[in-house]
């Protein structure tokens, strides 16, 4: 079995401008930013991202690099409104796919089972069917005759999540209290990037085995391509029980001009970034 | 002491819960979640109830199950949940946006976004919350239908309106339903202080006003007690709803 540990840098390596990917976790909880962060160090972009949408697609989309985004809402959670990202849409920066939460859900389920679409009531009688004229129904063969929303797969080119833990085989393990739907957007695309808290040697072994129960192992090798450590990587979002939400960074991040963000946090590596948040830190503790 | 708007606002969110039996009752926003606590504490005992994220929690703050976004979304799917959300725009026949304000394709505000809009509105019945009553939230149209409304669910076909149900509208001024023979909006109750007059003008679309409109009611002496000693004892409920 192969050594799947690489890192972030390999990782967006292997991503290619105009390809659809998925980003994990929801709103500004567990989003894997050090992937994204090392994704703006790039010049990948013209990217159809498909995300329950966070600072990940403000990030994305400040910096230019979404052609369409594929979504149910952007928000920072605390923050309901995620500031680059209004400001994106507000300029028609780029194409919108708005379907609802669970059509998205579905859509991911649909890929992961490769199924051309999948039913859904949610969806009929909305707005959701005029902004998408693409969207079709498809009626029940059976007695009752419902008509429902076809949601089409979300299938995906890569899928970027981020875990509390992962072994160098791809096997991954959630912690908190909510697995999200990395596990799905995992098994929906053609390579998926997974980074962690901490990389452990056998994850079904040792504490880990004491740490958490069988069920916590979200993510399985098969449908994992690469693992990357990056300890704090979904920092600014939270990642429980590693540690939470980093509200007053995440205020900073909402209100100081994308540009000027960006150069003070996103010049240099990971490592410049988790010292330039140190280096924030203390100036703001004196 | 005198009641106060907010404290009206409370009871008449906590009423949108009343013989709802045992669901998952989902509150957006502060008046709704103390309303919600407030039906739980007295006459909706079975009443489920989250942490806000995947917990479902007691009232005392001790998790009796696990909800996390994937099971919830079944919650609601199978219709064991109200919902009460917010709502930008809301209009005559309950369609309701928070996704963007002006033409969709290049909104002039971008907000939030569908979210479960769509799902909640065909799934389970769903309430709404409005802490400022204007003509710019009860408009003629709304910008996005991310809520689904009477007129629209009924023109989508039995598949949308099968469980389709929007119970109540609470805001500062009052209590709206849409209890009319084509499901327009109705007044339903003034709360005490607030006039038809004042209503009216705050409202963009022709309301529905009966002959006699009653008060909201007013809350018992427990109920009162619970609101400001157990419930909200620091007061934020007057964050959101002055007086």
């Amino acid at each position: 079995m192969s050594d799947k540990t690489m890192s972030a840098e390999e990782a967006v390596g292997r991503l290619e401008s105009g390809m659809t990917l998925g980003i994990g976790g929801w709103g500004s909880r567990r989003k894997p930013m050090a992937l994204v962060r090392a994704l703006l160090r790039t010049g990948i972009t013209d990217l159809t991202v498909v995300s329950y949408g966070g600072p990940d697609v403000g990030l994305l989309a400040a910096a230019g690099r979404i052609r369409k985004l594929v979504t149910a809402f952007v928000t920072l959670d605390s923050i309901p409104l995620e500031p680059h990202y209004r400001a994106a849409r507000e300029r028609g920066a780029f194409e919108l796919t708005e379907v609802d939460e669970a059509m998205f859900m579905w859509g991911l389920h649909a890929a992961a089972n490769r199924l051309p679409f999948l039913p859904v009531r949610a969806g009929l009688g909305s707005d959701v069917m005029r902004v998408n004229p693409a969207l079709r129904t498809v009626t029940s063969p059976y007695e009752d005759a419902e008509t429902f929303v076809a949601m089409p797969a979300l299938r995906l080119d890569a899928a970027l999540v981020h875990m509390n833990r992962a072994d160098r085989l791809g096997n991954g393990q959630y912690l908190g209290p909510d697995p999200y739907f990395d596990d799905l957007l995992c098994e929906a695309a053609d390579a998926a990037y997974v980074s962690c808290e901490r990389l452990v040697d056998n994850i079904g072994t040792a504490e880990l085995a004491k740490e958490a129960a069988p069920q916590t192992l979200l993510l399985k090798r098969s449908s994992v391509t690469g693992v990357i450590e990056t300890p704090n990587g979904a920092h600014f979002t939270s990642c429980a029980p590693d540690y939470g939400r980093d509200e007053a960074f995440q205020k900073l991040y909402a209100t100081t001009p994308y540009g000027e963000f960006a150069e003070r946090f996103l010049g240099g590596d990971e490592q410049d970034y988790q010292h330039a948040v140190q280096d924030w830190r203390k100036e703001r503790g004196r | 002491m005198t009641v106060t708007r907010a404290e009206y606002c409370v009871i008449a969110c906590a009423e949108a819960w009343r013989d709802n039996g045992e669901v998952l009752a989902s509150p957006m926003g502060l008046i709704p979640a103390l309303g919600a606590r407030l039906a739980k504490r007295t006459f909706s005992p079975d009443l489920l109830l989250t942490d806000g994220e995947a917990m479902l929690v007691g009232l005392d703050g001790t998790v009796e199950g696990w909800l996390p976004y994937r099971q919830h979304l079944t919650m609601v799917t199978g219709g064991r949940r109200h919902v009460m959300m917010g709502a930008s725009q809301i209009d005559r026949f309950g369609n309701q946006n928070i996704s963007c304000i002006g033409d969709w394709a290049r909104p002039k505000r971008q907000l939030l976004g569908v979210r479960g809009g769509p799902v909640n509105t065909l799934n389970n019945p769903t309430s709404y919350w409005v802490p400022k009553h204007s003509a710019r939230v009860f408009v003629e149209k709304v910008d996005m239908v991310c809520g689904v409304g009477y007129d629209r669910a009924a023109a989508a076909g039995p598949g949308a309106t099968r469980f389709h149900r929007i119970p109540r509208v609470v805001s500062d001024l009052g209590v709206f339903d849409f209890a009319t023979p084509d499901h327009a909006m109705r007044l339903a109750s003034l709360h005490p202080g607030v006039t038809v007059e004042q209503v009216r003008e705050a409202t963009g679309f022709a309301l529905h006003v009966p002959h006699e409109v009653p008060y909201t009611r007013e809350p018992t002496s427990e109920e009162l007690e619970l609101i400001r000693s157990v419930i909200d004892p620091q007061g934020a409920r007057r964050r959101e709803v002055d007086g």
